[in-house]
């Protein structure tokens, strides 16, 4: 279970220099698992995050499925989206999944987002937004791959699920978990969630007849804070939109991160340039100057007028 | 006097604001249209540049964002600024564009560009007009970057509407081209103050000396004076070693 210690930042986005907190406790990193397998669909996660969070009413909207409304919102964290699907031999599957802030090791949000602490991520893997410090600039929409953060117009201010960081600094776990009925969110270290998520991966595989199924922890931003069960862990996308390679775009790695400074660099020798021309060769003035006496080692002498 | 070229700023309703007084030995080079075109624009890029080097290295230049109210205010006013910079910046294209027409004596003077940075001519090629390739090249790369700031920069405005995929291109892309304006920019400010002195006044009080027009613009004092710039320059010694 967490720790009851403050969070400690162990990442902020944009900041000068170190980071004061990081390293300084033994904080053991925790997950949120969620077993696609076992979800009815009963939606008491939306309303135990709607309801903890103290967020205003978001209208639903009816598309012609259970899903509460097409996307989540500023105000509303936490979906369930349903999904139907066929399987090669022609049989349905009624997908359910919670989608909701994944809380990856290496966060796109945090690393696109140019506001200083507007985005940390706390030793224990909770990545939250401090909207105190947010400019508004949604960068953070475009780093993320699961299309999380998102804009209030009114405030202007980006938000998104804080995977209960609150509860979780005093050792509760986050709302949705504590709401589920079938059990089929738990919640715990990475260590603990990655084990059952594996044992529960196996039976699927070789009790239920499910031989692709596998657990959802995608390597490729380092791995997740939250981590799925899917009964056939191939095919994540259909499950709405869950990538299987999320990547964060290289604007916000290697052009953010290296690029830039060298770019403001080498365009600054442009200041340098002019100054060292000024300094070597002097200004180009109208002509005619006063007549040139003499050229001694690239010094001229002017003769006086 | 009129400069050489046909240029919109000559349309009458637009002399009627602001003065330029030509003294004895002094050439009109900008009308006042075109220098508050200049310092509008100047101020804008200034203002767009500041708040943008704010949200461009956050880690180093945070003391740029509370000139301008803080972060929220910074990224709020940061477009605005573009855009203001891209609107005069625009009315100046339509001003100049005839005179920043590109032309082969323009190819050529960019091949002797080292001689030019080395200041082994004392005086411009005869064929230099109104303006020289160099400002002709720092015009149209303005051209070029406003147009790419300004489609960037839109689609950056409201991501909501274009998407993360566009969003992470024009990001680069604003950058690549605020960054070449950067390294532009200083090059500009010299040129026109240390660099060549007697040239800042062009943009402020709107008019040069005829030994500037026959140094930097040789074919553009031959136009305008109907003289021979280099003879100008040669009768102008003697008359200094006379004295």
């Amino acid at each position: 279970m967490a720790d009851r210690k403050a969070l400690q930042i162990q990442q902020m986005s944009a900041h000068p220099g170190p980071i004061a907190g990081k390293g300084m406790q033994r904080q053991s990193e925790v997950c949120k698992l969620i077993d696609t397998t076992t979800c009815i669909g009963c939606k008491a996660c939306e309303v135990a995050c709607v309801e903890w969070n103290d967020m205003p009413f978001q209208p639903t909207m009816f598309d012609n499925t259970y899903q509460t409304m097409p996307d989540t919102h500023w105000n509303y964290w936490n979906l369930i989206k349903f999904n139907e699907s066929q399987h090669s031999d022609g049989s349905f599957a009624w997908l359910m999944r919670k989608h909701q802030c994944m809380h990856c090791a290496d966060p796109g949000c945090l690393r696109a987002c140019p506001a200083d602490g507007a985005i940390v991520q706390y030793a224990n893997g909770i990545v939250d937004f401090q909207q105190e410090n947010c400019i508004g600039c949604q960068f953070c929409v475009s780093g993320c791959p699961f299309n999380i953060p998102k804009f209030n117009p009114e405030t202007k201010k980006v938000y998104k699920c804080t995977l209960c960081s609150d509860r979780v600094s005093a050792g509760l776990e986050p709302a949705c978990i504590k709401s589920c009925p079938t059990g089929c969110l738990h919640f715990g270290t990475k260590e603990d969630m990655k084990y059952l998520a594996e044992n529960r991966a196996k039976q699927l595989r070789e009790v239920s007849g499910f031989t692709e199924a596998g657990v959802y922890d995608p390597d490729t931003i380092g791995g997740t804070h939250v981590i799925y069960v899917l009964h056939d862990v191939t095919k994540p996308e259909r499950y709405g939109d869950l990538p299987a390679k999320p990547r964060i775009p290289l604007s916000f790695t290697v052009w953010k991160e290296w690029f830039k400074p060298i770019g403001l660099f080498v365009s600054m020798l442009s200041f340098v340039g002019v100054v060292m021309h000024y300094v070597l060769e002097g200004p180009l003035r109208t002509q005619p100057q006063p007549p040139v006496k003499e050229i001694d080692g690239g010094i001229e002498h002017r003769k006086e007028n | 006097m009129a400069t050489s070229a046909e240029r919109f700023e000559s349309a009458g309703f637009i002399n009627r604001v602001g003065r330029t007084v030509v003294y004895a030995g002094e050439l009109l080079r900008h009308r006042a249209y075109a220098r508050v075109l200049h310092w509008m624009y100047g101020i804008f890029f200034f203002l767009a540049l500041l708040s943008g080097f704010g949200i461009y290295l956050p880690w180093i230049f945070r003391f740029f964002t509370p000139l301008f109210g803080g972060g929220a205010m910074t990224r709020l006013l940061h477009p605005w600024f573009g855009l203001g910079f891209v609107f005069f910046f625009m009315l100046q294209v339509i001003n100049w564009v005839s005179v920043m027409r590109w032309t082969p004596s323009d190819s050529k003077w960019m091949k002797h560009l080292p001689d030019y940075i080395t200041s082994r001519h004392t005086m411009e090629p005869g064929d230099v007009g109104f303006f020289n390739a160099g400002q002709k090249l720092m015009f149209w790369e303005i051209v070029g970057g406003a147009i790419a700031y300004l489609i960037t920069g839109v689609i950056m405005w409201f991501p909501e509407v274009f998407g993360r995929v566009l969003v992470s291109i024009s990001y680069v892309i604003h950058d690549i081209s605020a960054l070449i304006m950067l390294a532009g920019i200083f090059v500009h400010i010299y040129l026109s103050t240390f660099g060549e002195p007697g040239t800042i006044q062009a943009m402020t009080r709107g008019t040069v000396s005829e030994a500037w027009a026959w140094t930097h613009h040789p074919a553009w004092y031959r136009e305008v004076t109907g003289r021979d710039p280099y003879e100008a320059m040669e009768a102008e010694k003697e008359r200094q070693s006379k004295s």
